[in-house]
């Protein structure tokens, strides 16, 4: 069944009326909107006790008709005043009265018709299809078609903008964290609402607050996977607002959050336990808040050769092929000094270190290999030239030094261990 | 009942349900409590550490290493094998008490196959002054969990808490060739698992 509500010049109202009974909605024209009503019998009943449903709902004059086929709602609630329900199977009777003028063809057809003295929908119907074949062609056979009440279309459902912001200016400037966060947690669950109504979820919040005398605050938190849970975001916005508090008094809040496909997860008996997303956001939030966003996250190594160079990157389960194998054996590891502690090295006649002092390392060296000499960068600001040697002290240490050729300053990289 | 398990369940499935411990690196580290590394300087702390987190990593488990001394190399972990996608890693630029708290926040949340924290370079008046109370609250944390807690140091620093303690000794140090074309090769030590009062001694070789 179809519903259609007909008010010349209230469109956005018809809309909203419609929008609260139904997810498919067709905006016909600037004054009629027709929409699905099939789904509702379980919750209001008969076709006339949903018909009465809507027409308690729409809230100014309008003309509301019910019938099981789109166009013949349309002619019905265009033709007809008041509230109409068709049943199935009588759309030609209750359509016949009504003028031909609401169907829409084409001139030429038109003033055919009107010099055949085809007046109503009922007369246009009544004609041999045949002739009317014959005489009008296809056009004309739709048009038969319509005004018996026979149409059988799809609706041609406007798209939802699916848009999830919300935004509120309180009576008073907010000078607390906490009263800020009271309103966003309201409107967080008012959006997560909306979104889980779409089957939908979040992986982006955008949280802008409009300050008093200060520029606009802006916090933007992208999760690494969608989620849907006020109370997580309402937290990471907490922490997020600890740890780079607004400035000022806040005149108004704006949220959004982006929509995006839910999670799905194939979950398996044997399969180890993973953090849970939701958990890990938090603890790495609050993490984050103790030694700062650039020290967290999983080490990505960059595309070059120079020495130490990597990035940090989002946590993720590497997909099986391309699993790195581990060794059999124990690998020699670096433990790097960051930034490489400087050193004052003396060589031998060989040119080799003999001798080094510095806060990590003191003495004379017993053993060297090197130098191994790289460089690159040449092309960008800061180039590197190094002559590498893994050196053993006299004191047991193994370390790895370097000689940085551009100046002839000399650095511990890191120990072996 | 062992045998209808065994019928419905592969062995190799059934093995993995045992919550024993982590890794076979040097006898490998028991699950759901805290284990301590202690060794000096160049003793293979870091290397034993690394072979653990790639074992746990290529096991399909997520790590996390609490670096309170920024030493981690992530180019010669990823040499060693560890999946570095699937560890996360907290640099805490010196701070021990960022590395204790990111540790007690991490073994809260759960989740992780191995959570270690690397104190190696932390210097010895400040571990010191970690209170015993804070690793007993760690090790509670990670207790009937599938999480195994590992503490590396320069020296025994979590007293009587851990369940197993690992003391490093390095051996002989393997240079091959003669300079100028001599070559570091690794090194040999000696590692001594302390577990219920009874050691045990193994000899490892740390190659490059």
């Amino acid at each position: 069944m179809f519903a259609c509500l007909h008010a010349p010049g209230n469109l956005p109202l018809l809309v909203e009326c419609a929008r609260y009974f139904s997810p498919l909605i067709e905006e016909t024209s600037p004054d009629t909107v027709v929409f699905d009503i099939r789904g509702l019998r379980l919750i209001y009943g008969t076709p006339e006790q949903i018909a009465q449903e809507i027409w308690l709902r729409i809230g100014i004059p309008a003309n509301l008709a019910v019938a099981s086929n789109p166009d013949a709602a349309i002619y019905a609630a265009r033709g007809i005043k008041g509230l109409t329900v068709i049943a199935p199977g009588k759309e030609a009777a209750a359509l016949a009265p009504l003028p031909l003028m609401l169907l829409s063809g084409s001139p030429e057809l038109a003033s055919a018709l009107t010099l055949w003295g085809v007046r109503t929908l009922g007369s246009l119907a009544a004609l041999p299809p045949m002739g009317v074949a014959g005489r009008l062609g296809d056009e004309g056979l739709t048009l038969q078609r319509l005004a018996r009440g026979e149409g059988n279309r799809l609706l041609r459902t406007t798209q939802d903008p699916l848009e999830f912001r919300d935004e509120m200016e309180p009576e008073c400037t907010l000078d607390l964290v906490e009263s800020v966060l009271l309103l966003v947690g309201r409107m967080l669950n008012d959006l997560c609402a909306s979104l889980a109504r779409h089957s939908l979820a979040t992986n982006e919040l955008d949280l802008r607050l409009k300050l008093e005398q200060a520029p606009d605050y802006t916090a933007v938190l992208r999760l690494p996977v969608p989620m849907l849970d006020s109370k997580v975001f309402l937290k990471l916005l907490h922490l997020e607002l600890n740890r780079r508090p607004p400035g000022a008094a806040v005149e108004k809040i704006f949220l959004e959050l982006k929509p995006v496909e839910p999670r799905t997860v194939q979950h398996g008996l044997f399969i180890p336990a993973a953090p849970e997303p939701e958990k890990l956001e938090i603890t790495l939030a609050r993490i984050r808040s103790l030694v700062g966003s650039p020290n967290l996250g999983a080490p990505v190594i960059t595309d070059t050769h120079r020495p130490d160079s990597f990035q940090m990157g989002p946590l993720f389960k590497m997909q099986s092929g391309k699993v790195p194998v581990p060794a059999s054996q124990l690998k020699l590891m670096l433990r790097r000094f960051r930034p490489p502690v400087r050193a004052q090295v003396w060589r031998s006649p060989q040119g080799n270190p003999a001798r080094i002092l510095s806060s990590k390392a003191e003495g004379k060296v017993t053993a060297c290999a090197g130098p191994w000499l790289t460089s690159g960068g040449w092309w960008e600001r800061d180039p590197w030239d190094r002559a590498q040697w893994d050196i053993e002290m006299a004191n047991g240490g193994l370390f790895r030094i370097h000689c940085n050729v551009l100046t002839g300053m000399w650095g511990i990289e890191g120990s072996y261990d | 009942m062992g045998a209808i398990a065994t019928a419905i369940f592969p062995a190799s499935e059934l093995a993995r349900k045992e919550p024993e411990s982590l890794g076979s690196v040097l006898g490998g580290i028991p699950r759901g409590t805290l284990t301590e590394i202690a060794g000096p300087g160049s003793s293979g702390r870091m290397s034993l550490l690394c072979g653990l987190l790639a074992e746990a990593t290529a096991g399909d488990e997520f790590c996390a290493l609490i670096d309170a001394n920024d030493a981690f190399d992530p180019a010669g972990a990823a040499g060693a094998g560890i999946r570095l996608s699937q560890l996360l890693w907290i640099r805490c630029g010196g701070n021990a008490e960022h590395a204790m708290k990111a540790a007690d926040l991490l073994t809260q949340a759960g989740g992780f196959g191995m959570v270690a924290i690397d104190l190696a370079d932390t210097p010895a008046n400040v571990l010191r002054h970690i209170p015993l109370a804070s690793w007993y609250r760690l090790r509670q944390a990670v207790e009937n969990t599938r999480t195994a807690l590992v503490s590396v140091g320069a020296y025994a620093h979590t007293s009587s808490c851990p369940a197993l303690k690992i003391e490093l000794m390095r051996k002989r140090i393997g240079w091959r060739g003669r300079s100028p074309w001599r070559l570091l090769e690794g090194f040999d030590g000696q590692a001594t698992r302390i577990r219920n009062h009874r050691s045990a001694e193994k000899q490892f070789t740390v190659a490059r």
